[in-house]
């Protein structure tokens, strides 16, 4: 088929993601909040359930319509889940209702840094650090024989027969010499390396209940889909506490339930630890978020945490989030955060999934 | 590509055969592509030139992932012009390819001869690329969002046409109003007779009966118009270019509906051709293996859905194997004898004769209502399923069949869509559109109802009504107008 119907299709289809994206901002609240994405996330891609992106038109109901089937079965026997449309289509129509669409995570970023009005974030650290990304485009008259390029090793000794007047049509015969001999080659593409690390804290304690989790889970993707976003490499630490802390992995981060205390303080002392042993401050970015219900082992600790933050915490990282789910009793930590003034701290209460949406606006709002 | 060489002999030899067969149809062309292109062509319908909207552009992502994950691949593709445009797959066997143009000879045969068919525009490759460029036209002097949205809301509406509307005369010639009596003549009798041949009561009656004529005729329409499309076209107050549109919308839409109404005869035609073809001429004895996998696959019942290929096939054989043994007619249906009906064979040899009868005058409605018999819906094991709230699944619900058969026409009548009428255009006297639904035990999809709703609201610029009825409340009307969507109960 001709360039042009080829074309034709890539701007419909183009349209189509235009119409896609417009779907997914003006439901962006929704999927935020409903979580429906995380899970149905591959390496790079999100598969978002778009229901109904078809034209309307009116039709009958489908599960009252039923149809007509073909094989053994008795009556009352199940056919199989219920996402059969009735329709007579065989081959040709799937039976899914619900179009599935594919995103990339950097899509959904921009989706969200738009909606959210995200200023982009502004990198320090050694922006002149390069490594490179190295691709096989070039050619060169030197390599190795398993990098030959037939194509061009044959383009350039016809164009010699040709120029030499050796070449004969009728007996298109192309012999290459040594001279016309072609290979692939590697160039080396620069990009700038800006590392970033994400320092996730949690209370663990009795209090802190599945539900709980499941914001701070939520409100953790999406920070993490932007900061992704921002930098080209992105670590992430994951600090759980009660009265104690201590480091463990993303599974455990989520699900593990301790009983007992809370103290604050302990969780900062570790992240403070973590920073001055493995992160120098002038090349990474650091970003560190807190959630905990509020509550805190005393005064003291608040104190003490107080002081943490602004004389080991604050200094050195880009960004502190606070994050306070609801349910805690008592004095709520949030008052310690709201006297310290420092424009890299801010705090977010995050009380219920719709919270998570203007949580997530409040602490990457100011593009830090 | 036009095919040469190998290909155009087989196309020959194969032709030569399907015509001695009886079958008849103009030039086909076949074009080889590969499968991006192949996808390319289903998503515009076959057409390679369409208008832009991104519907096609979401079919084509759809056909493209399902055949780079293995779930689904397009063999072939024809289209209903003059001359025959069809589409082989670059990558099919070589068996695949005879398979192919044996089975495009059906349907060319069908689109030629079929009677559903013989109104719909052989030179719709022009048309449609005309279609084309009218509306990149009205892209480029009326903006983009403009005129997709105003498509957007046509497509939205483009099955509620009269799909007999081509070969039928719907509206009564215009009769002056003046020459229509005013009231009733009494028969002349003497006064002692006159309350027998002229009884008052049925004076009365024939009296409101003229009024009620006259006030249908005040009416506007004057009889409901099934071909809403038109109506619209006719009547809605839209600018030139927004009237056009619609009339390609509408135009498209008849095109392709007789495709829909005869789905199951014309892939069972093309398979019923197919199969004879190849397996007794084309087929070579090394190919037999990958010829009974492709056929198979094409006829195969997947999850006990009905499979319109294998449903149509079947139907053409058992025709035919009925007329050659004269199976039918009153003698066979009155014998109860299950072996002597089963054995019973006449010689009359009919059987090929009957099924091209068929061919040229039935849609799917009157081939399954004719030739859908008991023993056929038993021996093909057909149930209807129903869907099972409590188990949140479709389930096998009858075998009976009568109630096999009245489904199965259910689904077929009016293609598959909801029956609806233009009742008035000047509801309440406020030149708001009322639309009746024909509610026969199927309630519409709320959702997509009220959706429609709003785009016919903004082809008609006014208020529209839909009445219709929804089970466990009764008849309702659903609205829709300016301050959006509302409903009553009558």
């Amino acid at each position: 088929m001709n360039y042009s119907t080829a074309h034709r299709i890539d701007q419909d289809a183009k349209r189509f993601r235009q119409i896609v994206h417009g779907h997914v901002r003006q439901n962006l609240r929704k999927y935020i909040s409903n979580g429906e994405l995380i899970g149905r996330q591959g390496k790079d891609l999100v598969s978002i359930p778009i229901p109904q992106i078809e034209l309307p038109h009116i039709r009958f109901g489908g599960k009252q319509m039923g149809g007509v089937g073909q094989g053994d079965g008795d009556v009352g026997d199940p056919l199989g889940p219920g996402d059969q449309d009735g329709s007579l289509g065989a081959g040709d129509q799937p039976g899914a209702h619900l179009l599935e669409v594919e995103m990339s995570l950097e899509e959904l970023a921009e989706i969200l840094g738009e909606e959210l009005a995200l200023p982009r974030i502004e990198p320090k650290g050694k922006k002149n650090v390069e490594g490179g990304k190295v691709r096989y485009t070039g050619i060169r008259r030197v390599g190795p024989e398993s990098l030959r390029s037939f194509k061009r090793t044959y383009r350039a000794a016809l164009k010699r027969q040709m120029t030499a007047g050796l070449y004969n049509p009728d007996r298109p015969v192309v012999i290459p010499i040594r001279d016309d001999v072609r290979y692939r080659s590697w160039n080396v593409y620069p990009q700038p390396q800006n590392s970033a690390v994400i320092f996730y804290m949690m209370d663990v304690s009795g209090s802190m209940t599945r539900h709980k989790k499941e914001l701070v889970r939520l409100t953790a993707f999406w920070i993490d889909t932007w900061l992704r976003h921002n930098y080209k490499s992105l670590t992430v630490r994951y600090i759980v506490h009660d009265a104690a802390a201590k480091e463990v992995d993303q599974h455990t981060f989520y699900h593990l339930r301790e009983s007992g205390g809370t103290k604050i303080s302990s969780a900062y002392q570790l992240c403070a630890r973590l920073v001055d042993e493995e992160y120098d401050p002038a090349e990474w970015n650091m970003y560190a978020f807190h959630f905990s219900d509020g509550e805190n082992f005393g005064g003291q600790d608040d104190r003490l945490c107080q002081e943490m933050l602004e004389e080991r915490l604050l200094p050195h990282m880009n960004l502190f989030g606070y994050g306070q789910v609801p349910g805690g009793y008592g004095r709520m930590f949030m008052e310690t955060i709201a006297q310290i003034e420092d424009e890299k701290l801010v705090g977010a209460k995050i009380n219920d999934r719709d919270g998570i949406f203007d949580a997530i606006k409040v602490f990457l709002g100011k593009g830090l | 590509m036009l095919i040469t060489g190998e290909l155009a002999e087989l196309q020959r030899e194969i032709e030569e055969i399907a015509f001695d067969y009886g079958l008849s149809f103009p030039e086909v062309r076949y074009e080889m592509v590969d499968y991006q292109t192949v996808n390319l062509l289903a998503a515009y319908d076959g057409f390679p030139i369409r208008y832009p909207h991104w519907r096609f552009g979401m079919e084509y992502e759809r056909l493209s992932k399902s055949y780079a994950y293995g779930l689904h691949r397009i063999y072939e593709m024809v289209i209903n012009t003059i001359p025959i445009y069809a589409y082989l797959l670059q990558s099919n066997l070589m068996v695949d390819q005879k398979l192919v143009m044996a089975h495009v000879c059906g349907h060319a045969d069908f689109f030629t001869n079929n009677y559903w068919f013989s109104h719909t525009d052989r030179k719709m490759l022009d048309e449609v690329a005309n279609h084309s460029a009218r509306i990149r036209n009205y892209i480029d002097r009326f903006g983009h969002e403009r005129v997709e949205n105003f498509l957007d809301a046509c497509l939205s509406l483009d099955n509620l046409i009269d799909i007999h509307a081509a070969g039928v005369r719907r509206r009564a010639p215009h009769v002056d109003e003046d020459d229509e009596p005013k009231t009733i003549k009494k028969i002349q009798a003497k006064d002692y007779m006159d309350s027998y041949i002229n009884p008052p009561e049925f004076l009365a009656n024939q009296q409101r009966r003229l009024e009620n004529e006259q006030a249908q005729l005040k009416k506007f329409p004057v009889e409901p118009e099934r071909d809403v499309l038109l109506f619209l076209q006719e009547y809605a107050p839209l600018e030139n270019w927004q009237r056009d549109v619609l009339g390609i919308v509408r135009e498209e839409a008849y095109y392709f509906a007789p495709q829909r109404q005869t789905k199951i005869m014309n892939e069972g035609w093309a398979v019923f051709w197919h199969t004879r073809i190849m397996t007794n001429h084309m087929l070579q004895p090394g190919e037999i293996i990958d010829y009974a996998e492709h056929h198979s696959g094409t006829v195969a019942v997947h999850s006990g859905r009905l499979n319109p290929y294998r449903l149509g096939y079947e139907l053409f054989l058992d025709i035919e194997d009925r007329w050659n043994r004269g199976a039918f007619g009153p003698e066979y249906e009155d014998c109860q004898d299950h072996n002597l009906r089963k054995n019973w064979d006449k010689k009359l040899g009919k059987g090929l004769e009957k099924v091209f009868e068929v061919r040229r005058i039935y849609n799917d409605v009157g081939f399954i209502d004719a030739f859908l018999t008991e023993e056929f819906a038993r021996e093909h094991k057909l149930f209807t399923f129903e869907y099972n709230e409590h188990a949140n699944e479709y389930e096998i619900a009858s075998r009976a069949f009568q109630d096999v058969k009245q489904k199965l026409l259910f689904q077929l009548t009016n293609f598959g869509q909801p029956i609806i009428d233009v009742v008035d255009a000047n509801y309440d006297n406020r030149g708001e559109l009322y639309l009746v639904h024909h509610h026969e035990g199927i309630d519409l999809d709320r959702p997509y109802l009220e959706a429609t709703l709003s785009n016919l609201f903004a082809v008609w610029g006014r208020p529209v009504h839909l009445e219709t009825v929804v089970k466990d409340k009764g008849e309702i009307i659903f609205s829709h107008g300016p301050d959006g969507s509302a409903t009553w109960i009558i």
